[in-house]
């Protein structure tokens, strides 16, 4: 319950801190995707704020001892993986986090782009079923 | 390369960054979990996940986020540009290369930095690279 409750505050503050920062706007994430075009550098500050509150909190996790992913592996599905994601991040602008805070405002175009990437993780999940039969 | 100093926001971007990286510590400093958003929904896929409470919880805020905001302020309108067909493309790719990859920009880009792992700084220089060629495809060579 408790937990709960911390997790949906946590949601919030970083749901707010994607509309201020303006990375719930497909346009101002293209911009900065855009070197060759006028850039936009403000994603890049959008960056070093959130890691600047980061960089203190989990040098406390690893401090208490919280348990943080511990692979190291840097292998063709990690660099795969993520260039299918950069691909995707740049043909629409949006990545998960601001996509379900469109999606919040009730947005047909936000729905279609969760729904689609919901089908992606889905395969992927029926993709390491077979792959790793339990 | 020119910089579009009309569309820079640098205190706005800065203060998100910083609201972002709060939610983040917030959820690591009291409830011990990652705020990495694909990683989060991917969760809840898992046939036998346990922990769908929190999960749940932390999706609710980030879509009720835009709903609060606009309680203090002019929640404007994002838009959506791209077309459907293209739209549905990249939410697969974002959805199938985000579980492989094992992170988003938040997991990855954010708390993965955040922590210092080599492993998170290959995958966020891999997703940023590949962003930065998609775009100068889509906008300079096609």
């Amino acid at each position: 319950m408790k937990r709960g409750l911390i997790a949906a505050f946590a949601g919030l503050v970083f749901g707010l801190g994607l509309i201020v920062s303006g990375m719930v706007f497909p346009a101002k994430v293209l911009g900065f995707l855009d070197l060759a075009g006028g850039w936009d550098p403000s994603l890049a500050l959008v960056m070093a704020g959130a890691i600047a509150v980061g960089l203190p909190a989990f040098a406390w996790a690893r401090w208490a001892k919280v348990k943080l992913p511990d692979s190291t592996r840097i292998d063709r599905r990690l660099v795969g993986g993520s260039l299918l994601f950069g691909i995707g991040w740049g043909l629409a602008g949006l990545c998960p986090g601001p996509a379900l805070v469109v999606l919040g405002l009730g947005d047909a175009k936000a729905l279609g782009f969760v729904a689609a990437m919901l089908a992606g993780m889905g395969l992927f999940e029926l993709l390491e079923r077979r792959a790793r039969p339990r | 390369m020119s910089v579009d100093w009309h569309a820079f926001t640098p205190w706005p971007a800065l203060a998100g960054g910083l609201l972002i990286g709060l939610g983040a510590a917030l959820l690591i400093r009291f409830a011990g979990r990652i705020a990495g958003i694909s990683g989060i929904v991917g969760g809840l896929l898992r046939p036998m996940a346990g922990d769908r409470a929190w999960r749940l919880a932390f999706l609710a805020g980030l879509l009720a986020s835009p709903w609060v905001y606009a309680l203090v302020a002019g929640m404007p309108r994002p838009r959506i540009d791209t077309g459907w067909s293209l739209l549905l493309v990249a939410g697969l790719l974002v959805g199938i290369g985000t579980r492989y990859g094992a992170g988003c920009t938040s997991g990855h880009g954010v708390c993965g930095l955040s922590r210092l792992s080599p492993r998170s700084a290959v995958a966020t220089a891999v997703f940023m690279t590949a962003g930065f060629a998609t775009v100068f495809v889509l906008r300079h060579l096609l």
